[in-house]
């Protein structure tokens, strides 16, 4: 029974992984740049989301925040993204990995290294008792928000024409050229909403973490697994993935609590093991 | 390749031979030269909040001691920069040493980084200013002549918070379920706070190792709803007793939380509603002590925020090193040793003078346990405590709360 909790719980906090990770799956399945500074967006988002609630409230932060971070994902595809499509992977990397570092510094610079504070709105304090589970109230919003987003992202990617573009440039961006369709502007949309949706978990994770400079670096570690897990390419992996690192996290530190934070490198490397293109990733011809 | 033409090559020359023109009488005034003093403190990471108010806290003393004319005639310079990792703390105290000629060592919040530099200190035979790591170890089996220690140890702190506990009887009997930082200080806080419920009967029902980067505590919060305890009790360090205390809000369960160790920065943190129960601090900005309200105002007109306790303990720290070059007119390691051994008093801003015990290197000096104000009672968002009388009172002896030579395994 009691694992049972750890199993629910870990399924939200799973919900919340896929937030940061989706988005990087995303960015790197269309433009095959690995965004090192996905962390930075999702530190932005808590700020942005910290500064507005002061004046606004929660809800209003919850939505501006990654509105905002969204626009500025929109000059980051634009003006750094763009020019390393087709270049050394190795030089996105590079370039991504300074840009998480400067907006580190930035944020240092701007608010201090001292964490602010962010609390969670009165009217979400408190769990509440489903038989014998017990749930943060908050954490519910946060797993509702989350299965939203996701429903948003399916319809986008499954069920519109943008989506079907998108999807064909995954698997065959030639072939895509080659029918007359620029990828260009679908990519600026794909870091719009990867950035967005790293900023929306961040302004829903302040209450409940530390705001503090470093928080982008702690959080692209673990969005790295579930991405590596899930495959490249496949929206369902990466969902499966998130789920299955909060699972397997809450399960390990209900039996062996010291090898928690190990354990979701363990599954990794088991995965990688087994099927080294992740739980349901596609074969994709540009990268192999 | 680039061929330089003559003339480059002379001016090139030129501008080298006039640089060590002018480097070259520093050589000969070195009587004057600056005070050196290295100083490392974690700047990023999960204590760099920590750290920033540290810096801020060295540099006020740095200016004051400047501005009223500095050591035995000599300005002081404070080489400070971030300690990163044990490793690195290390290998930056050893090349501040070798390379940047600094006279001492001070600083440090971090435990694991601060025993590195206290090797460092001992196999160079310089002086180190364990500032602010408060791990009972460093003064107990690691400690070494070359090291003097401000900040309280952890025996202390659980004794300040013991007090409080006790006279509000929640130990006797009581059933206790700890949260472990994963490194040297939690390990070192949980033995400590193992010897108090031994003492008085207080039983130990859970305990949780807790890595320094975990950043989300619902597991363990149900964990601790499946063992159901009487009281929860942290041994956490940094900004992870901020992400406990906030998750421990969220999650609302029904168990008193105390704790043994927790910085203001990380209370302040925390936000209004979220922090409740006893802890423990070596100092507080609402402290009523006129040596301490004047620091206070002070930093608030520079800073525009108030102190938090390293930035207090740093400018401590610095004055009390000062006064130590002054009174012993030398920068010598071993005259400075012999300086503090003798138990030499210090102002500290607090209402009883410090000094450092001589077998230990240990600094006695006051701390107080704090509860949180209740909501709505705080003037602003930095008065979010109210602290508890001095402890030890002030008939007993400062080093009543300290471990004793028995409990102490520390020979210099």
């Amino acid at each position: 029974m009691f694992l049972l909790e750890q199993v629910v719980n870990g399924l939200v906090l799973g919900g919340y992984y896929l937030l940061i990770a989706l988005g990087l799956s995303l960015i790197f399945s269309v433009g095959g740049v690995v965004n090192l500074a996905h962390g930075a967006f999702y530190a932005l988002g808590a700020y942005a989301s910290v500064e507005i609630t002061k004046y606004l409230g929660f809800g209003p932060a919850a939505v501006l925040s990654p509105v905002a971070v969204a626009m500025l994902g929109i000059l980051f595809e634009r003006f750094i993204l763009r020019r390393f499509y087709s270049a050394d992977p190795i030089l996105s990397l590079l370039v991504t990995f300074g840009l998480a570092m400067v907006a580190e510094q930035a944020i240092r610079i701007i608010w201090g290294a001292a964490p602010l504070s962010a609390s969670i709105p009165p009217e979400f304090r408190g769990s509440v008792i489903v038989g014998d589970f017990l749930f943060s109230r908050y954490r519910l919003l946060i797993l509702v928000v989350v299965a939203a987003v996701l429903l948003g992202i399916w319809l986008l990617l499954h069920k519109t024409s943008f989506g079907r573009v998108v999807r064909a440039g995954i698997q065959r961006p030639d072939m895509v050229a080659a029918l007359g369709i620029r990828l260009q502007p679908y990519m600026t949309t794909i870091v719009m909403l990867g950035v967005g949706m790293a900023a929306l978990g961040g302004a829903f994770f302040a209450p409940i973490t530390i705001v503090h400079p470093a928080m982008g670096a702690e959080v692209i570690t673990v969005a790295f697994v579930v991405v590596v897990i899930g495959g490249l390419g496949s929206f369902w992996g990466v969902v499966i993935s998130a789920l299955m690192v909060g699972v397997i996290r809450g399960i390990t530190i209900h039996f062996a609590p010291a090898a928690g934070e190990a354990s979701i490198y363990i599954l990794m490397f088991l995965v990688l093991l087994v099927r080294p293109r992740g739980l349901l990733g596609e074969r994709i011809e540009k990268f192999e | 390749m680039t061929r330089f033409s003559r003339r480059t090559l002379l001016k090139a020359g030129a501008g080298f031979a006039s640089t060590s023109a002018i480097g070259f009488p520093a050589l000969v005034h070195a009587q004057t030269e600056k005070i050196k003093i290295g100083h490392l403190t974690p700047l990023t990471g999960f204590l760099g909040a920590l750290g920033a108010y540290a810096q801020l806290g060295i540099r006020m003393a740095e200016e004051e001691i400047n501005r009223s004319g500095g050591v035995m005639g000599r300005q002081i310079d404070v080489l400070s920069e971030d300690s990163v990792n044990p490793a690195t703390a290390a290998t930056k105290a050893q090349r501040m040493l070798d390379q940047d000629g600094v006279a001492v060592l001070m600083g440090e919040i971090n435990s694991a980084s601060a025993l590195t530099i206290m090797q460092v200190a001992e196999r160079n035979k310089r002086l180190f200013m364990q500032i602010g790591a408060r791990s009972d170890a460093l003064r107990g089996k690691n400690c070494n002549r070359f090291t003097f220690h401000v900040d309280i140890p952890n025996t202390v702190m659980v004794n300040a918070v013991g007090k409080a506990l006790l006279r509000d009887h929640m130990v006797k009997d009581k059933k206790f379920f700890t949260l472990t930082a994963d490194y040297i200080f939690g390990h070192d806080l949980l033995n400590a706070a193992k010897r108090f419920f031994n003492a008085n009967q207080g039983n130990l029902i859970g305990d949780e190792l807790i890595a320094t980067d975990v950043t989300d505590f619902s597991p363990y919060l149900l964990k601790i709803r499946q063992a159901k305890p009487d009281i929860v009790c942290s041994n956490l360090a940094g900004n992870q007793v901020t992400t406990l205390i906030k998750q421990y809000a969220e999650f609302g369960l029904p168990y008193p939380i105390v704790g043994f160790n927790l910085n203001t920065a990380d209370a302040w943190a925390a936000g209004e509603g979220n922090l409740a129960g006893t802890w423990p601090t070596v100092w507080y900005h609402t402290l009523d002590v006129p040596a301490s309200k004047t620091f206070v105002a002070n930093f608030i007109k520079k800073h525009g925020k108030p102190p938090e306790n390293h930035a207090w303990i740093e400018y401590i720290s610095l004055k009390m090193m000062a006064q130590a070059m002054n009174e012993t007119k030398s920068t010598d390691t071993d005259k400075l040793i012999a300086y503090f051994e003798k138990e030499a008093e210090f102002d500290i801003l607090k209402a009883r003078k410090a000094h450092f015990r001589s077998w230990d290197h240990q600094l006695m000096q006051e701390a107080y346990p704090f509860t949180v104000k209740p909501k709505g009672e705080a003037k602003d968002k930095w008065d979010l405590i109210t602290l508890g009388a001095a402890v030890p009172d002030a008939n007993e002896p400062l080093e009543i709360l300290a471990p004793t030579k028995e409990q102490n395994p520390c020979t210099l």
